[in-house]
């Protein structure tokens, strides 16, 4: 029996165990699919992960190599190369490795780690054949970054997501010409910092509002048609440009892994694809929590490594004093905010401040986050600059909710400032 | 003026500085302002990227330059990180290249690579 079982090695399912281990939950075990710890991170060669959490810019692999090295200094036991195939209720965890065999593990707890995977394009029906040379942006980055193959020399980026813009700088340092970046929406979902340096910096263009119409070439991609969009995202016909490339990378998005989470009868937010959550990351299987990208899609490694270290620490709470009573308000969204995060709060969650984060669908220069219930304004905090692409957090003191009386639901709202 | 991204964290504040008096603003730290200066006097960034590794667990090394150097010298130092054989064991943040094309910054591990 162990005190707590973490099902990813990523860098959510690293901290989380770490801060557990810290709390003083002592049988951990972390079960990893790959052949080695850090997940994506080995693969992320590039700069700039850590800056909030040890205050220097660090590349993928040290990041991991930091929290790799807190486990190993621990008790904590490790298993890679093992898939978890199934949750169940009782939190009994069935995997299968090569050493092992089938094996199940009983946990007084268990963290859902398993990060995310990429949007594909048949998730977004892009016309044409089907030809070699088309590869979500994550693929292409792995082959070239762990195993050392180019992918191709004349390419078309479809989307702006964060892991295309480093994919463009990746690629032009290794010889490649990156013709364009492609994005349907009017604004880059990717953070600001990245289209300066990887595409501002080489000269690449960022063709807002356009989008992929047609994909050609019989055995390798020979070219793709690139066509302005309206506001309803229909093709202006007129618009046509044709970019001759032998390679089409995709970063169209990324979503939550949830099959186990799905097969274990636990609830889905449609909006975050991830688990709906209490403030502690609980579940609503008691004792299953979830952390990380699995949850809902971070921007920084950073705030995953700081959600899971509270995953954590929550877990060690739950094994010591056990659930906390499941009475709590409903989070609902208005406005243009698109989630929140946790969608559930506890109205005794032991807790003096409950963060809570949050998306909007668009961009603001100034608004107001305003927190209600009955009609009745809880909290409000001043924001500006604001984007789809940028995770805004805000922090609701327990005191405030103890205001509300009449309701179980707290709605969270954007108001625009002019 | 000019209008330009601050590099220095994920935050990404949007600078403007003015190319004579060299006044920065839209900063939120120190630290915008020293990039702002340098990115119209000598722009510099951090260049990662891979290197071949010999008798290691992987078939390839990530590296990084230990500080920023110049932007203009970012392929002549990949053309000659692609001509560097690494042999494993190697340790995260080994000093592989003392310095790099004569920019005075060591290229650095940053992964421990197993015999």
């Amino acid at each position: 029996m162990y005190d707590l079982i973490v099902v990813g090695g990523g860098p959510a399912g690293l901290a989380a165990a770490s801060a557990a281990w810290e709390k003083g939950v002592k049988k951990i075990l972390i079960l990893e699919r790959d052949r080695e710890l850090g997940g994506i991170l080995n693969q992320c060669i590039h700069n700039g992960f850590g800056v909030k959490t040890f205050g220097e810019a660090l590349s993928g692999p040290e990041y991991a190599d930091r929290f790799e090295r807190m486990v190993a200094e621990s008790g904590i036991e490790v298993k890679t190369d093992t898939m978890v195939l199934d949750i169940d209720e009782n939190r009994n965890v069935s995997a299968v490795n090569p050493v092992d065999g089938y094996v199940t593990y009983k946990a007084k707890a268990v963290i859902l780690a398993m990060g995310c995977r990429e949007r594909t394009r048949g998730a977004i029906s892009i016309p044409g054949t089907r030809p070699a040379g088309i590869f979500s942006a994550g693929t292409a980055q792995r082959y070239m970054n762990i195993d050392g193959f180019m992918v191709g020399k004349r390419v078309v980026i479809l989307g702006s997501g964060d892991i295309g813009l480093i994919m463009a700088r990746r690629m032009t340092l290794e010889g490649a010409k990156v013709l364009a970046c492609v994005e349907v929406m009017p604004v880059s979902s990717g953070l600001r910092a990245n289209i300066a340096r990887c595409l501002d910096d080489f000269g690449i263009p960022l063709l807002l509002s356009h989008t992929v119409t047609d994909i050609r070439g019989n055995k390798r991609i020979t070219g793709v048609t690139v066509q302005e969009v309206d506001s309803r995202m229909v093709p202006i016909p007129g618009t046509e440009q044709y970019f001759d490339c032998d390679t089409l990378l995709l970063s169209v998005g990324l979503v939550p892994e949830n099959e186990l989470t799905k097969k274990a009868g636990i609830g889905l937010d449609p909006r975050t694809r991830g688990a709906y959550v209490f403030e502690n990351r609980e579940t609503e299987n008691e004792g299953v929590f979830a952390c990380g990208n699995v949850l809902h899609v971070h921007d920084l490694v950073d705030y995953v490594s700081e959600e899971a270290r509270f995953a954590g620490e929550a877990v060690a709470d739950y094994i010591e004093n056990g659930e906390r009573p499941k009475e709590s308000f409903l989070l609902t969204t208005s406005g243009g905010v698109t989630y929140t995060v946790p969608q559930r709060i506890r109205k005794d969650s032991g807790m003096k401040l409950v963060n809570i984060y949050l998306r909007i669908n668009r961009k603001v220069k100034k608004g107001d986050i305003v927190i209600s219930a009955d009609d009745m304004e809880i909290a409000r905090y001043h924001k500006e600059n604001l984007a789809p692409g940028e995770m805004i957090t805000v922090a609701l003191p327990s005191v405030l909710m103890q205001k509300v009386s009449g309701s179980d639901m707290m709605d969270v709202s954007l108001e625009e400032v002019p | 003026m000019r209008e330009m991204t601050c590099l220095e964290c994920p935050r990404g504040c949007q600078l403007s500085i003015d190319e004579e008096s060299l006044e920065v603003t839209g900063n939120s730290c120190e630290k915008g302002e020293a990039f702002a200066r340098a990115e119209i006097t000598n722009p510099v960034r951090v260049l990662t990227t891979t290197a071949v590794i010999e008798s290691g667990t992987d078939a390839m090394l990530p590296v990084r330059t230990q500080d920023p150097i110049p932007k203009s010298r970012m392929f002549e130092a990949m053309r000659f990180i692609k001509s560097l054989r690494v042999k494993a064991p190697v340790e995260v943040g080994d000093v592989l290249v003392r310095d790099l094309v004569g920019t005075g910054v060591a290229l650095i591990a940053t992964k421990s690579v197993k015999k």
